[in-house]
């Protein structure tokens, strides 16, 4: 074994460390925890006075209706997100598997949207599907389908779904690739002598070995369906029509920012921070023990 | 259990490869194949095209008397052992060889029967819960063989199944899978590059080089007559003698790159003036009591000794470095020291001829 590398000087590992500290600190723990203070605080719409109302903020969010809708539209928008983006990456980077010729090329085609900025994706898919110059609007119509998202709640989530879910389907797809390339040809191989299918291979051989990656793949979908989303859902739709398409984090932008509600807004996001961690640890507690890993 | 047939097989990877150059090899029902030859000579290639795992540029492959060129390689109801055994790592021992019959659909008690059967004959029985990484390289590879077993396929395909084990689990292997694939007597095709792995699983060698068979026959008989210089210096360790000669004039012998002439008996000798090789194997070298009687004088520059035997390297006296290095297996008794020279005499009948441009056996 090598020996330790220790650094000579003291100060100079702090040093380094400094600035990911300094960016956590700043941007994590500080936020955070002027959320936790805003949100047991109440402030007039002014931001003159505020007063200390211990938990009152969280009992007034928790019986609203409209927060209870939230959560509603945040789990599905949420679920179908993350299924859709990983389901569209594993099938297109399973095709992509197969290919031999020009492989790099199809694989840094399908790289790209990942580099396109939120409110940019949201804003192509909202040109793309505007009921009155959009191409594909256009031709929904034409095959007879009433399409109008800027009325029609369901049809709103549809779009905001699909624009969340194309925009990481890349960077799923980057990981189901190298999930696909790790696992060994002659295991392949074996399977097909073993008699399986194509089909049987992918469900008994490929889905099982690929666990980890997919594991790893719904959380961090999970947490990009809950809070990265916010950009996409403010370009399409603006939470709308109505509420239909209204996350929480949209709430909280809603209510905090435009609303200026400030305990409101701060203690649904500390309800919301909870809710990624328990659904996180969830993950971890129950969904990883059926991984297997090499 | 059937015969495998193969037909001119040639194989050509992206129009410009050509791995395997045109072999045809008989398999009688039963027995065992084996196919050596150096690293990159087209064996692995070969064997995937018998399996169904690469396509046949040119040729056929018969299994069981029945073309199967187009069958998918579940279809040709065969088994294959792989040199990193394949072995499925997020299912237990017994799932690994229920697999395959699964697959095919047979009745569970059935499935159960046979996996139970083939771990008690290949000593699993207590590991079939495991999965494959709790498990030593030695009991992986009999996993593998019984994955293989349990189908009871129409023949076994062993891609250097060994190569990854130690010395001594190596040897040990060796005899169980020989003893396993009589006992069993399904037709088998192995590959491997070691060549006491070779000549101890063949009924029928076939030596390969560059893509081609270089020679078919039991594997005594390649070390007896190897058909080529290839196949002599490829087969038997140490590696066969070749000394450049050419023949001299009729009753005369040979004569060596370094002028000694040499006599082999009961050789048939060529014509004069033929450049040959003289290919003699270091076992086949006896050490007379007389400068007369000798074939040719060993001039020893190393010596090693193995306990049995001892190994003489050297050069002929009368010659230079230019007829080559001659090595000869003495028993361990005689005492053999550097510079020494050691009238040897060639064993009758044990000497090889090869045309030296050809390098083709005379
Ligand atoms: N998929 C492939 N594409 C192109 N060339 C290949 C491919 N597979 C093998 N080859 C070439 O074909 C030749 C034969 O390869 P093969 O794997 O059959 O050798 P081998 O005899 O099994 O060697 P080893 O003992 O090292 O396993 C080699 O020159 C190799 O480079
Ligand atoms: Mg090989």
């Amino acid at each position: 074994m090598s020996p330790r590398v220790v650094f000579p000087n003291k100060l100079l590992p702090y040093l380094l460390l400094a600035p990911q500290v300094a960016i956590t600190l700043v941007f994590f723990y500080w936020p955070a925890s002027q959320a936790l203070y805003q949100s047991v605080l109440r402030e007039d719409p002014f931001g003159l006075n505020s007063a200390f109302v211990g938990l009152a903020n969280f009992r007034r969010v928790l019986s609203q209706p409209s927060y209870i809708d939230s959560v509603q539209t945040t789990a599905i928008f949420s679920v179908a997100t993350a299924l859709l983006a990983m389901v569209v990456a594993l099938l297109l980077a399973v095709m992509v598997d197969k290919i031999i010729k020009g492989r790099g090329f199809y694989r840094t085609l399908m790289i790209w949207p990942y580099a396109v900025a939120p409110a940019i994706a949201g804003m192509l898919w909202l040109f793309m599907f505007n009921p009155t110059m959009g191409t594909f609007a256009y031709m929904l119509r034409s095959a007879g389908y009433s399409w109008d998202p800027l009325l029609n709640g369901p049809q709103a989530m549809t779009l905001v779904i699909a624009a969340a879910a194309w925009k990481q389907i890349s960077y799923n797809f980057l990981f189901f690739v190298a999930g696909l390339q790790a696992i060994p040809k002659t295991l392949i191989e074996a399977a097909a002598i073993d008699g399986a299918g194509e089909t049987k291979r992918f469900w008994t051989i490929i889905f099982p070995l690929l666990a980890p990656t997919t594991f790893f793949l719904l959380v961090i979908n999970t947490t990009y369906a809950f809070f990265d989303t916010f950009g996409i859902i403010h370009a399409v739709t603006g939470g709308g029509p109505g509420k239909a398409t209204e996350t929480l984090v949209y709430k909280v932008y809603n209510d905090g920012f435009v609303n200026l509600n400030f305990g409101d807004s701060a203690a649904q996001s500390v309800i919301l921070m909870v809710i990624v961690i328990a659904l996180t640890a969830f993950q971890f507690r129950y969904v990883e023990r059926k991984v297997h890993y090499g | 259990m059937a015969t495998v047939d193969l037909k001119d097989v040639r194989k050509v990877y992206g129009g410009r490869i050509e791995a395997v150059k045109g072999v045809s090899i008989a398999i009688p029902d039963g027995s065992m194949c084996v196919l050596v030859g150096p690293s990159g000579c087209g064996k692995s290639t070969l064997l995937r095209m018998i399996a169904g795992l690469e396509e046949i540029t040119e040729g056929t492959v018969s299994i069981g008397g029945e073309v199967v060129n187009k069958k998918g390689p579940a279809e040709r109801d065969i088994a294959m052992v792989f040199q990193n055994y394949a072995l499925y790592p997020h299912m237990k021992v017994y799932d690994n060889m229920a697999y395959g019959l699964r697959n095919r659909g047979m009745a569970r008690d059935e499935i159960d029967r046979r996996v139970r059967e083939a771990a008690a004959t290949l000593g699993l029985a207590e590991f079939l819960e495991r999965k494959p990484r709790e498990l030593s390289g030695g009991q992986r590879q009999r996993v593998a063989m019984g994955r293989a077993i349990v189908r009871s396929p129409k023949a076994f395909l062993f891609d250097e199944p060994l190569s990854n084990l130690d010395a001594k689990l190596r040897g040990q292997m060796r005899i169980e899978i020989k003893n396993l694939q009589k006992s069993l007597g399904v037709t088998s095709v192995y590959v491997t590059h070691d060549q006491v792995e070779a000549m101890t699983l063949a009924d029928t060698l076939v030596v390969m080089n560059q893509g081609l068979a270089e020679q078919i026959d039991t594997p005594m008989a390649i070390y007896e007559r190897p058909a080529s210089v290839f196949v002599a210096g490829f087969i038997g360790s140490p590696a066969m003698n070749l000394l450049a000669a050419t023949g001299g004039e009729p009753g005369k012998g040979l004569k060596l790159a370094g002028g000694a002439v040499v006599k082999p008996r009961d050789t048939v000798l060529p014509e004069a003036g033929r450049e040959v090789l003289l290919g003699v194997r270091p076992e086949h070298m006896t050490l007379v009591s007389d400068r007369n009687n000798a074939d040719i004088e060993l001039k020893v520059t190393a010596v090693e000794t193995l306990g049995a035997d001892t190994l003489a390297h050297g050069h002929p006296v009368a010659g230079d470095l230019r007829s080559g290095e001659l090595i000869a297996r003495l028993p361990g008794s005689v005492h053999v020291a550097d510079d020494d020279v050691l009238p040897l005499a060639i064993q009758p009948g044990m000497a090889h001829i090869f045309d030296a441009a050809s390098g083709r056996r005379i």
